[in-house]
């Protein structure tokens, strides 16, 4: 038996977990992270001389889920054309036999970890309701994102906010309005059913999962992603020294145990999120007189202290005019 | 025959799953003895040098203790005892070895070979020099360690393999480019063009043959790792600990 000492052993383990890209346009340059289902390369577009990410699933699906996951991913993404989605730019198989598809390389932080460096409670909720436009968009398509997570979030150099990992997605409905076939290859027919391994355990990632998606029941809707979009609102605030009880109220509402009980559209919590924003009521929290008339003054302090500058002028001329 | 190369090889492995875990069950004996094979090929380097390192044992004492264990593998159907449910199988296996050792420490005897199992003829004087060449120090954690050189021997298995086929196919330069880049790593220094030269084939053909024999590698580790292991689920764990890579 050959003798590997550890650096051959590492080498080796390169070599057979690295994509096969002879004969392909693309060079290996490095990995950049693993995905659900596999992993992320770097590599060179020689065609196009430049650099793209390339998703591959892993070394071995025998079973040929993880290779129709990602081809309907690659589709998933293909369909959402919008500005926090990265475009999707080819996709195929690799000489190993393994399906990929390149998509934009994105240079930026994870949402865990430039959260850390937006100080701001308006910064941080100015984000969130960027990552809401693109799930409401994808709803709006009737694509259910089903692992929205701080991790699967990546902010760039210039503030754009990118949804990653469309692996677990899920097609609510076709074209005509028919109930279609499940993303993770398990064509059950059901609406949305929550996604699970070919060995029947769910997927997804704890603490963002909607109690319904961990459970695995059906059915499985948009309020799940934005039960999961509450979990990242409530990752925002975490280092908030007190948070707004009106904020608070969004948040609980949008994790709401019952699906029936939380915000039924993305576009609803957005617009709750505008609203706290702009000092404006919001649905998920009645409030009395009291603290409409403390959030109008909020919302009026210039007004308000320009009323008050002329009434003490006017106070104080009257008693210091000479007479 | 030495268990170094060529035990438990069974050529190109069929796409249904073997696993030794239903040999070693199986109520022919040959169909056990084969289990047993493929086990002490994979297995018997990274269970010899765990006793030596993490029990600290003796040279000797620890080949007698590598002895012992495979022969209990099968008369004492450890095997039988193994639930895929509850632990990888490499795991089961280092505990029995603990298990193992503590027990011939207390009572301070051998287990007296002979029925099915044979003295195996294993070559601990590599396996010594192979603890000398590599800087190991002691296991904080044994069972990382013990998957290290699991690694190592699977590896070092699937390299004999690869050659052995690549032999057999006339396809010797494609092995040698494997060997070149990434077990000797020689091609970093040399251009495409020198490397062609000295193996005597087209500059183009060197990325291809390299591309087939590192494919060609993967393909013969999962194969390996699937007779390893008793299911997929456990197949899909072990090729992410073993590969690094996320099978879903």
């Amino acid at each position: 038996m050959t003798w590997l000492d550890d650096s051959a052993l590492e080498r080796l383990r390169h070599a057979a977990s690295s994509p096969d890209l002879e004969g392909t346009r693309y060079r290996l340059i490095d990995k950049l992270g693993e995905g659900g289902m596999g992993g992320v390369f770097r590599v060179e577009d020689r065609v196009l001389e430049r650099e793209v990410a390339l998703k591959v699933i892993g070394v071995s699906d025998p079973d040929g889920v993880l290779a129709i996951r990602l081809l309907q991913e690659a589709r998933v993404i293909a369909k959402l054309e919008h500005p926090g989605i990265v475009p999707v730019h080819d996709a195929g198989t690799l000489p190993d036999g393994r399906p990929y598809y390149t998509m934009k390389l994105v240079q930026g932080k994870r949402l865990d970890e430039h959260a850390k460096d937006v100080k701001g409670l308006s910064d941080k909720l100015r984000i969130f309701l960027r990552i809401c436009d693109t799930v409401g968009f994808a709803h709006a398509h009737h694509v259910l994102h089903r692992d929205l997570t701080p991790a699967n979030v990546m902010v760039g150099p210039f503030g754009e906010v990118l949804l990653m990992d469309w692996g677990l997605s899920k097609l609510l409905y076709g074209s005509a309005g028919r109930k279609v076939a499940d993303r993770d290859g398990s064509n059950s027919g059901k609406f949305a059913g929550a996604p699970t391994t070919a060995h029947g355990s769910v997927l997804g990632t704890p603490g963002y999962m909607a109690p319904e998606q961990r459970r695995g029941e059906c059915p499985v809707d948009q309020r799940a992603d934005i039960f999961s979009l509450g979990a990242i609102l409530e990752f925002l605030l975490n280092d908030a020294s007190a948070v707004p009880r009106a904020l608070d109220a969004i948040r609980r509402q949008a994790m709401a145990e019952d699906p029936s009980h939380r915000y039924q559209r993305v576009p609803d919590l957005a617009s709750d999120v505008a609203h706290f924003l702009d000092g404006l009521a919001v649905s998920a929290y009645p409030e009395g007189p009291l603290a409409r008339l403390w959030r109008w003054a909020g919302r009026n302090r210039a007004w308000i202290g320009l009323l008050l500058a002329y009434v003490i002028t006017r106070v104080l001329l009257i008693f210091f005019r000479p007479h | 025959m030495a268990y170094d190369s060529n035990m438990g090889d069974t050529g190109r492995f069929p796409r249904t799953r073997w696993s030794v875990i239903e040999g070693a069950r199986s109520v022919h004996t040959e169909e056990r003895q084969r289990a047993l094979g493929v086990l002490v090929s994979a297995y018997w380097k990274p269970v010899y040098k765990y006793i030596r390192l993490r029990w600290n044992k003796e040279n000797e004492d620890a080949q007698d203790l590598t002895q012992d264990f495979f022969a209990r593998l099968l008369e004492k159907q450890l095997l039988d005892r193994f639930d895929p449910g509850r632990a990888r199988l490499r795991t089961y296996l280092r505990v029995c070895i603990d298990g193992l050792v503590m027990n011939t420490d207390k009572s301070s005897q051998r287990l007296k070979r002979g029925g099915e199992v044979a003295f195996l003829a294993l070559d601990f004087e590599s396996a010594e020099g192979e603890l000398s060449k590599t800087q190991v120090s002691p296991p904080g954690n044994p069972e990382e360690m013990f998957a290290h050189e699991f690694a190592r021997s699977l590896f070092g298995l699937a390299v004999a393999r690869l050659r052995r086929e690549c032999e057999a196919d006339g396809k010797g330069a494609h092995f040698r480019l494997l060997e070149l880049y990434d077990i000797e790593e020689g091609g970093k220094e040399l251009t495409y063009e020198q490397v062609a030269q000295r193996f005597g084939i087209k500059v183009t053909d060197v990325t291809n043959y390299l591309a087939f024999a590192r494919r060609e590698f993967r393909r013969i580790v999962l194969e390996e790792l699937r007779t390893m292991t008793s299911s997929e689920d456990e197949f899909r764990r072990e090729a992410q600990a073993l590969l690094g890579v996320k099978l879903g």
